[in-house]
């Protein structure tokens, strides 16, 4: 649906229809025993998209993750996920036994399966690693290697949950720059779950602070990426007051001087 | 049961023992059992040792020359390998069908497994009486016998090897979609067989000493048969030779399932530097 959507888009660029949402929870709520971990929650992504969820531990991420990822049901409540969706775990969760183009097809059934994969794993800059096995790969490889099996879905929604936080600066980065460039050429809406500040005003165009199961705040980026420089400092404050640290002038160092 | 760090260990395992020092330890290790080997020899030379409490080394390896020979061996040999491995292959089929039955299905498994719980605090040994009135003295009771003690280590090893297999392994796969079979196949299978592996290498060896039991039910043919029958003619030195291919026995069987391993994880890093 969202395919079609896309292709149309240029014809109306004049006035552009607004299109249908391909993700959106009307007022969900989960609850596990007596803690309502999702509260009356509101949420809507338009296509290609790209959000950033901050929250704390405890916050309901994870659950409002497995929510989007069709892990837990939805017990009849008002949500609207798309089919197709593919999601990109911190630990990148690729099956040990299985070489890593077996992993990148996993569950689908292409004409080739190995040239599929290989098409993937050169889009993430690892298609020297088709016959690799998983434990073999550095963290850095395993996370491409993650991507480039969610990517052969071409998914409508791409879920990362927290995909960069387990690895090193520099490995960061990159992965950053190529989740940017995967994002353009494959027009996905992306929620991007994380508690790294940087990285959501780095990446997202919107980014949304959950607390206590709601929606506590919504900011919205306009300045391109690449010229967010000014206006990063004041939504780092405003974003880091969100989630609770009132001080520091949105500087990292200053913060921490200023915790105790 | 999958777990990296005991991957991990294994691998430090290998790595803390380099070549050219273990060399030398093997070659240091042999020296005791060959002088073990010299001074039966002397004892039983100066008749220290009599030929009716034990053959010397030298009789015993003419006497294993002769019984390959005359095809006495290879033909009791392959009776015993045959009840072995009729009994094993239906002890650990069935191991396996209600390992994957009670692994994968909680209400099979709060059926059987309490009843495989019970049923492993019964020393098999004990059974032997209760399967010879049964079955009798002919083939079955020692292929019940074998397959009977079988099915638990191939059992409680996959079974555990099921239920230890990583829940974000079987979530990552759900939320990309995949059926209930292939999650079966693609993710709770391989990850249990080197569970089931470790249960296979238990079974082997528990094959071999309930045939090694088995086979004193009055035999008429297999190593069992020719160990009751040397004794009878206080014959030391063919006991010695099937207590030899008892041994081998369990050490083929070893090796196999060591080769099986290598082929079936051949994904796990400590194999795949060697």
């Amino acid at each position: 649906m969202g395919e079609v959507l896309r292709v149309d888009l240029p014809r109306h660029a004049a006035t552009p229809p607004p299109l249908p949402p391909v993700v959106r929870l009307n007022k969900f709520s989960r609850q596990f025993g007596e803690t309502r971990v999702l509260d009356d929650l509101d949420l809507s992504i338009a296509p290609g998209e790209f959000v950033a969820l901050l929250g704390r531990s405890g916050s309901g991420k994870t659950t409002l993750l497995r929510t989007l990822a069709g892990l837990d049901g939805t017990s009849d409540q008002d949500v609207t996920v798309p089919a197709s969706r593919a999601t990109v775990f911190q630990d990148a969760r690729l099956l040990p036994w299985k070489r890593v183009w077996q992993n990148v097809v996993l569950g689908l059934r292409p004409a080739d399966p190995r040239k599929a994969a290989a098409q993937a794993l050169r889009e993430v800059g690892l298609d020297h690693r088709l016959d690799a096995w998983p434990l073999t790969l550095s963290g850095g490889e395993a996370q491409r290697a993650s991507l480039a099996r969610a990517l052969t879905r071409k998914p409508e929604l791409l879920l990362l949950y927290e995909p960069f936080a387990a690895l090193d600066a520099l490995t960061r980065i990159r992965m950053h720059a190529l989740v940017l460039a995967l994002w353009r050429a494959h027009q996905p809406a992306v929620l991007l779950v994380t508690h790294d500040v940087e990285e959501a005003m780095a990446l997202a165009d919107r980014i949304l602070v959950l607390d206590r199961g709601r929606i506590a705040a919504e900011e919205r980026i306009t300045a391109p990426r690449g010229r967010r420089g000014p206006t990063v400092r004041a939504l780092r404050e405003t974003l880091l007051g969100h989630l609770g640290l009132e001080a520091g002038g949105g500087v990292y160092a200053d913060l921490v001087a200023q915790e105790h | 049961m999958l777990r990296l760090s005991s991957f991990r260990t294994e691998i430090a395992m290998t790595n803390a023992r380099p070549n050219d020092r273990r060399g030398r330890r093997m070659g240091g290790r042999w020296l005791s059992p060959i002088l073990l080997l010299l001074l039966w020899e002397a004892g039983s030379r100066t008749g220290l040792i009599p030929a009716h409490t034990l053959a010397a080394p030298s009789s015993v390896f003419g006497t294993l020359l002769d019984m390959l020979r005359s095809g006495e061996l290879p033909a009791n040999l392959l009776v015993s390998f045959g009840r072995a491995t009729i009994g094993l292959v239906i002890g650990a089929t069935t191991g396996i069908v209600l390992a994957l039955a009670t692994g994968l299905s909680r209400r099979i498994d709060s059926a059987i497994d309490p009843i495989m719980q019970i049923k492993r605090t019964i020393p098999v040994v004990a059974l032997t009486p209760l399967f010879i009135v049964w079955f009798g003295i002919g083939e079955t009771p020692k292929i019940a016998l074998i397959a009977f003690a079988t099915i638990f280590p191939v059992y409680l090893n996959l079974y555990q090897g099921i239920r230890g297999v990583d829940v974000r392994m079987i979530d990552m796969a759900r939320s990309y979609g995949l059926s209930r079979g292939q999650i079966v196949r693609d993710v709770i299978l391989p990850g249990a067989l080197p569970s089931l592996l470790t249960g296979l290498r238990y079974s082997l060896s528990i094959a071999i000493i309930l045939l090694v039991i088995a086979e004193q039910i009055n035999a008429s043919a297999g190593l069992g048969f020719l160990i009751n029958n040397a004794r009878d003619f206080m014959r030391t030195d063919i006991i010695v030779v099937c207590l030899m291919v008892y041994a081998l026995l369990g050490l083929a069987a070893d090796a196999g399932i060591r080769a099986i391993e290598r082929r079936a994880l051949a994904w796990r890093p400590n194999l795949l530097e060697a």
